[in-house]
């Protein structure tokens, strides 16, 4: 069976690798739109907080003998620890003013970053491999998929959706919601929301970092990795409107979708298919697919 | 009376001493200035870079610093892959600083944008690290030599061995620009000529994410050779995916432009069988082993080619200038392209020929397996040198008016 002359077998072997890459985007738009759902900063320095991520799971498998499993716990929690002092030391001088501040401010991380890891390492990458229980790949009928893939895409879904429950249906989710919209009234409450947003912007980072960790075995960890990755993710969340939660989940899996599609048809243009989408999206909801006109 | 006579004397002496004067300062600014433009920060940062400086600062200090008496300096800056900064800092050397002679490290566009200026300026440009064959070619100045490798040769050298050596069915993936199209379409031209044929090719964007779903399609075209006509961060991408994937078990890897950083970054494990080509490996004889260790120990890993040819450009024209006794550009051209035998560690019986190509052996390399690399660095065994004059462009195919 054929579709536009494309056997089936292989158009479902590319669905379900845009799936995967999808998953990354997901993860990735999912910590940028609670960011700016929370916060009302566009975190520049994702990019690069996901480049740390990789980098910490390979610093730790090659200083201290850390295992995978081990570093995707620990990984990002450091990328975590790290965005809570820049939070604290930088970030909330300028939740006053206009979102352009806080732009300028991360991509002065990111390029600090990158700076800082290219001159100690590189560009060249490091190598880092696919942990033993992982490794090999399972005939799913129309394609062997490298298990380690499947696991990146089940880690992704349980993650992000864990997520958007919190954030959506649990108490504490609501005290955040709340306390973006009327943070004085919210804190006569007695609920310490400075300290509150302190932890949001951590945890949002904190996914870059969980990101970055199981990208290590797939992509090369090289200083460069968060940059060739970001503006994809940018283009992600406003699609899916900004700060949607929801919305950056389901538009991260779905665009994996539409460039792996892409990339069967006409593979040039997969970096631009993101794109294309994009500016449909805003010439007919400007606020993006799942966003709020305000 | 005499007074006056003695005057004259003195005068006439004087006059003469001057014209004699002129006659020995034949080296401008009686210092020898080398400047040195690569991208020191970038994606190329690792191949050439501060590695290339290292070398050539090592060249220059196997002159003792100095050449027919005169000091020798070097001027380094980071081009920042940007074609027209790299365009106006060279005219900046030259014009204000003094700069004799340009070397000019990677990236073929900023290459290109640096030797027009250095044909303004009529001064010598040595191009290293480029792989685009217009340097030579449609764009040969009479300025410009192209010193380590070029995308023809690359494409003659892989393309021809591999498919001597059993590899006849082709599949190529391809970076979507000009570098990645034209190293394409020269490698399955020689891999028809030789009798070979090509299945099909994927192209996809410049820095891509992901590979994986490329590389299905490869692997679909059921060929025996995978051709990489991409570079840097792409290739080691690919490559990785390619393993993942388990098709490395099937088809052979073949990367068009590869260094040693690439291996090392990949490890053996990922690498092992895959053929490449490159005009040096540090550890083919004793006097390449010899530089490589004395270059490990400043930047504790093993040189790149370009790192070899960074170093050997320098000390040639170093040559030149001591073999001519002067640093004017059109002697030191005319000298270089007299068919003066180049010879150090990193060439042997190299020329320069009137396109600007400088002539030498390139080799077929392929990675060698976990188990036979002995010792840290030991990646590549030598399947097969290919002599220069086969390597590099023809006189049939050139379209350079310097050699009609």
């Amino acid at each position: 069976m054929e579709i536009f002359g494309v056997p089936l077998q292989a158009m479902m072997s590319q669905l379900l690798l845009g799936l995967v890459n999808g998953s990354f985007y997901a993860m990735l738009s999912l910590g940028l739109a609670v960011i700016f759902g929370l916060l009302n900063v566009i975190n520049f320095a994702h990019g690069a907080l996901y480049m740390l991520g990789a980098f910490f799971a390979w610093m730790g498998l090659t200083y201290f003998g850390l295992n995978y499993w081990e570093m995707l716990v620990l990984g990002p929690l450091a990328v975590g620890v790290f965005g809570v002092i820049i939070e604290r030391t930088m970030l909330r001088w300028i939740y006053k003013l206009d979102h352009l501040y806080g732009l300028l401010l991360t991509f002065g991380i990111t390029l600090m970053l990158e700076g800082a890891f290219r001159s100690a390492y590189g560009v060249s990458g490091q190598p880092y491999s696919v942990p033993d229980a992982l490794a090999g790949a399972t005939n799913v009928g129309f394609m062997f998929l490298p298990n380690y893939r499947a696991w990146v895409v089940l880690a992704s879904l349980i993650v992000c959706f864990a997520t958007w429950f919190v954030i959506e249906k649990t108490k504490i989710g609501s005290y955040l919601r709340a306390g973006t919209e009327n943070p004085k009234l919210v804190e006569a409450f007695g609920i310490n929301v400075p300290l509150m947003v302190t932890l949001t912007y951590g945890f949002g980072v904190a996914l870059a970092g969980l990101a970055g960790v199981l990208a290590a075995p797939v992509i090369q960890v090289s200083p460069l990795m968060g940059s060739n990755l970001i503006i994809v993710v940018f283009a992600v969340v406003v699609i899916g409107g900004m700060g949607s939660i929801m919305g950056s989940i389901v538009t991260g899996l779905g665009l994996g979708v539409i460039e792996g599609l892409t990339k069967v048809f006409y593979p040039q243009a997969s970096s631009t298919v993101v794109f294309i989408v994009m500016a449909i999206v805003l010439m007919i909801r400007p606020a993006g697919l799942f966003g709020r006109e305000r | 009376m005499k007074t006056q006579l003695k005057k004259v004397t003195i005068s006439i002496a004087a006059a003469l001493g001057m014209l004699s004067g002129a006659a020995h300062a034949q080296i401008s600014g009686d210092v020898v200035k080398i400047g040195f433009l690569t991208d020191l920060s970038g994606v190329y940062s690792d191949i050439d870079g501060q590695g290339g400086v290292e070398a050539i600062k090592m060249a220059i200090a196997d002159f003792g610093g100095t050449v027919n008496g005169k000091k020798i300096e070097l001027v380094t800056a980071d081009h920042q892959n940007k074609a027209d900064n790299a365009a106006s800092r060279a005219r900046e050397w030259f014009d204000q600083q003094g700069v004799d002679m340009l070397i000019g490290g990677t990236n073929s566009g900023v290459n290109l944008s640096m030797s027009k200026v250095a044909a303004e300026k009529k001064r010598p440009f040595i191009s290293i690290g480029p792989g685009t064959a217009r340097l030579t070619n449609e764009e040969c100045t009479p300025y410009t030599i192209h010193y380590a490798y070029d995308t023809v040769a690359l494409a003659k050298v892989t393309g021809s061995t591999v498919v001597k050596q059993g590899g006849k069915s082709w599949f190529f993936l391809t970076a979507d620009y000009a570098f990645g199209t034209s190293l394409e379409s020269d490698t399955s031209r020689v891999v028809k000529e030789q009798g070979g044929t090509v299945l099909g090719d994927v192209k996809h964007p410049l820095g891509a994410s992901d590979f994986s779903s490329f590389l299905l399609q490869a692997q679909s075209s059921k060929a025996q050779i995978l051709g990489l006509a991409n570079a840097g961060g792409d290739t080691v991408n690919s490559i990785k995916a390619a393993n993942e994937f388990g098709i490395t078990k099937t088809m052979k890897l073949a990367g068009l432009l590869m260094f040693i950083s690439d291996v090392h970054a990949l490890t053996l494990n990922l690498t092992q069988g895959m053929y490449l080509t490159d005009s040096w490996y540090w550890d083919q004889n004793d006097e390449s082993r010899k530089w490589a260790r004395r270059y490990f120990d400043k930047m504790k890993k093993m040189p790149t080619s370009l790192h070899a040819a960074d170093y050997s450009a320098a000390l040639q024209y170093l040559n030149a200038v001591k073999a001519t006794g002067t640093d004017d550009p059109d002697k030191i051209m005319a000298y270089l392209k007299s068919g003066t035998k180049l010879n150090d560690m990193y060439v042997k019986n190299g020329y320069v020929r009137a396109d600007g190509s400088m002539i030498h052996d390139m080799y077929l390399m392929q990675v060698k397996q976990q188990s036979e690399s002995k010792y840290p660095w030991d990646y590549y065994k030598v399947i097969q040198m290919i002599p220069g004059e086969q390597a590099f462009t023809t006189k049939a195919e050139t379209k350079c008016s310097l050699w009609k």
